[in-house]
């Protein structure tokens, strides 16, 4: 017999539809579909649940191929899966980069038989990530990747920046770009003020970010085509971005939840768990990141995910790899901070910053609970206060500034085209 | 309870103003093991210390092997040369492995700030930091200071210049963070590339004009200044560098009478100093070396040693 879901009584939220209220949702074919009440083969109980469209988080580190000792298709989705994610999207920067068709190719048949969430593949805008010349656009397009990114890296010729932004459109892809100015950055490892000093650590400038935003504003101007400045760290890059979307600049910036839940003041220990590219910054830097969550020019929130093998990690801290693992804590640290501590949003806001938007910017058929949709789906308990135990994690790499770390609310099931994939243990 | 608790010596940043003092103190008592025909005591008798310098260095890893010979430790030294870093085993290993050959004592010197304290974590071995990057130099700190207070008898209320490559300088960092903790009054002076503004936030004054402050200071510290290797950006030269910040015979002429001229070594006779100077009769440079011994006897003899001073 076919399987009918009815997930009951839940507070159901989807931002794209504009829709807050306790009801019941139905699944069947793993589709959303209209309620057809007595006909369930299946209750899930979801009273004081909210009922929302799986997560998406636009900016994972899935690190195969050719990282496998970092993470796997495997176990990043199942990382991503225990944080209410049902779609992520692979940064490129993997060995070999995906630069070309056949490693998307790979990539997709990869996370076809491993993957137990929804893996979408961003290309790359350069062979090789060099930021030399562009990589096949057409080919990456055609082999079915939803944005390009250098990721990691920055293009730093703003002329090929301009062309791979002007050749991108043709395909209706958005270009994101890791805003980096390698001349001013150098070395730098950490935010560079009071506790750079202190520390003799390499400063990394807020306006090593801001320079590459302001080019970037100016080039989706010129080029009248979309550009998204990923993890923004820098209260400038606010106010720069703000100020050229009031003028109607297709520019958009996206959040990592490390970047409001810490300051540059936790490197004190040295510990490179606390080390990521761009670096923590000041709560100055804090603020004016909450406050562009809160008005509507920061339009994404996302992890950054980018599991490093402690062996790699636990050396010195100039020598350590940038980034932190982030799948399984980003959400519970974005609605501590953002709805319950500050109340910047409120919960529907948070969802659709989670759901709508990055669909809306990558234009996915995702992050809705319409009829007829994906019936991917995150139970959320929001007054659950929970501790994260970086030894419980699904993710192959523990390299989390967040261990022992507690906050309210937490994805409690997550649910891809109608199947249940994870479930928080009683 | 003893004022000193601590298996590791990584910095000044983290000790409390007693526990500076405290180490001082017990350089005072050591100094005269040096001035004894027999500059030996049995304190680390059967203690096997291990100087461990990853990035070259002659007069510090010196100062450590004599300090450590005079409290009778066995001295063991490996140089970045010679060590399993060159062969790609991690920072950790190589430690791991000096642990395991049962080093009591690892004098670490580093070209990463935090190398000291991430071993300090790791190893149940002492862990004495002789510069990780451009950190800190906690035992160049104390011996400074070492060497201020046995002059003025204090280190409260005095008012101290650190003149150079501020930014870059482990030895600067160490003598701010101790100096602040006894209540010192520091000026900072260099150019404005090298010498930022925002150092103030530590709790020190910044000045780019040495010519400003000279008849105000007890003490005027100078820092080897570096530009052939890795300057360029930072000023444009040593000739403009000494027009405007080097200790020249006319700017000497009016520091006070009493104020001691130090310097860390080695120095650029010339370039921060003039060379007379470096010789005059104000400069303690050569003071500075000696009283090294002592508190790095103390520093060894705190970390890995009993309780109370030998005699």
């Amino acid at each position: 017999m076919k399987k009918i879901t009815r997930i009951a009584n839940g507070r159901v939220i989807d931002p794209a539809n504009h829709r807050d209220e306790t009801a019941d949702l139905w699944m069947a074919d793993g589709k959303i579909i209209d309620p057809i009440p007595g006909k369930e083969t299946e209750t899930i109980d979801a009273t004081g649940l909210v009922v929302a469209p799986g997560l998406i988080d636009i900016h994972v580190h899935l690190r195969e191929p050719g990282q496998s000792h970092k993470e796997t298709m495997a176990s990043g989705t199942r990382a991503a899966a225990a944080g209410g994610f049902t779609t992520v999207v692979a940064m490129p920067n993997t060995n070999p980069s995906a630069d070309s068709a056949a490693t998307i190719t790979w990539i997709k048949e990869k996370a076809a038989r491993e993957a137990c969430v929804n893996v979408l593949c961003t290309g790359a805008i350069t062979k090789g990530l060099k930021g030399e010349e562009l990589a096949p656009v057409g080919s990456l397009f055609n082999a079915g990747v939803v944005a390009l990114t250098d990721d990691g890296h920055c293009i730093q010729n703003n002329e090929i920046m301009r062309r791979a932004v002007e050749y991108a459109r043709m395909f209706g892809l958005t270009v994101m770009d890791h805003c980096q100015d390698y001349s001013i950055v150098g070395d730098g490892i950490m935010h560079e003020g009071e506790w750079s000093l202190r520390l003799g650590l390499p400063g990394w400038p807020r306006a090593g970010e801001e320079m590459i935003v302001a080019r970037n504003i100016m080039l989706a101007e010129l080029c009248d085509s979309p550009i998204h400045c990923q993890h923004i760290s820098s209260g400038g890059s606010v106010r720069l971005i703000r100020e050229a979307r009031a003028r109607g600049i297709k520019i958009s910036g996206e959040v990592c939840a490390h970047h409001i839940a810490l300051t540059d003041a936790t490197l004190a220990a040295f510990d490179s768990n606390f080390k990521m590219n761009p670096p923590l910054r000041t709560q100055e830097d804090i603020e004016a990141i909450i406050a562009g969550i809160a008005d509507g020019t920061l339009t994404i929130l996302c992890s950054d995910h980018a599991p490093h093998a402690s062996y790699e990690k636990e050396v010195e801290i100039d020598h350590a790899p940038f980034g932190i693992t982030g799948l399984e804590t980003e959400f519970a640290i974005f609605h501590d901070i953002l709805v319950q501590k500050r109340q910047a949003i409120d919960l529907p806001r948070l969802i659709a910053l989670f759901t709508s938007e990055p669909a809306a910017l990558l234009k996915l058929d995702r992050g809705t609970l319409s009829s007829g949709a994906a019936a991917d789906v995150v139970l959320i308990d929001p007054k659950l206060d929970w501790t994260f135990d970086k030894n419980q994690s699904a993710s192959l790499s523990k390299n989390t500034p967040f261990h022992g770390h507690t906050w309210r609310g937490r994805a409690v099931r997550t649910i891809v085209s109608g199947e249940t994939v994870w479930t928080l243990a009683a | 309870m003893s004022t000193w608790t601590r298996k590791d010596l990584t910095g000044l940043d983290e000790l409390t103003a007693a526990e500076i003092t405290f180490l001082l103190d017990t350089a005072r008592a050591f100094k005269g093991v040096g001035e004894r025909s027999l500059k030996k005591v049995p304190a680390l008798r059967g203690k096997t210390l291990v100087n461990f310098f990853v990035e070259p260095s002659t007069r510090t890893r010196t100062s450590f092997e004599v300090a450590a010979m005079r409290l009778s430790a066995d001295v063991v030294n490996i140089s970045a040369t010679a060590s399993s870093l060159q062969k790609g085993e991690t920072l950790k290993d190589t430690a791991l492995n000096l642990q395991a050959l049962q080093a009591d004592i690892i004098v670490l010197r580093h070209s990463s700030p935090g190398s000291s304290r991430f071993l300090a974590e790791r190893l149940d071995s002492s862990i004495i930091n002789a510069g990780d990057g451009a950190h800190e130099h906690p035992t160049q700190g104390l011996l400074d200071i070492f060497t201020i207070r046995e002059k003025f008898g204090r280190i409260e209320g005095l008012n101290i210049a650190i003149v150079g490559d501020i930014l870059f300088s482990r030895v600067a960092r160490s003598n701010i963070f101790g100096l602040l903790k006894l209540g010192a009054n520091v000026t900072l002076v260099g150019p404005s590339t090298l010498v930022p503004k925002s150092f103030e936030k530590l709790g020190v004054r910044v000045s780019h004009r040495l010519d400003d402050i000279l008849a105000e200071v007890d003490v005027v510290n100078l820092l080897r200044i570096q530009h052939e290797r890795q300057r360029k950006e930072y000023f444009p030269g040593l000739g403009e560098y000494v027009s405007l910040f080097g200790l020249t015979k006319a700017r000497a002429a009016k520091l006070k009478p009493s104020c001691l001229i130090m310097h860390p070594g080695p120095i650029n006779r010339g370039v921060e100093i003039d060379s007379d100077i470096a010789d005059g009769h104000q400069s303690v440079i050569l003071e500075q070396v000696t009283n090294g011994i002592a508190v790095r006897m103390a520093v060894l003899y705190s970390c890995a040693g009993g309780a109370g001073v030998p005699t």
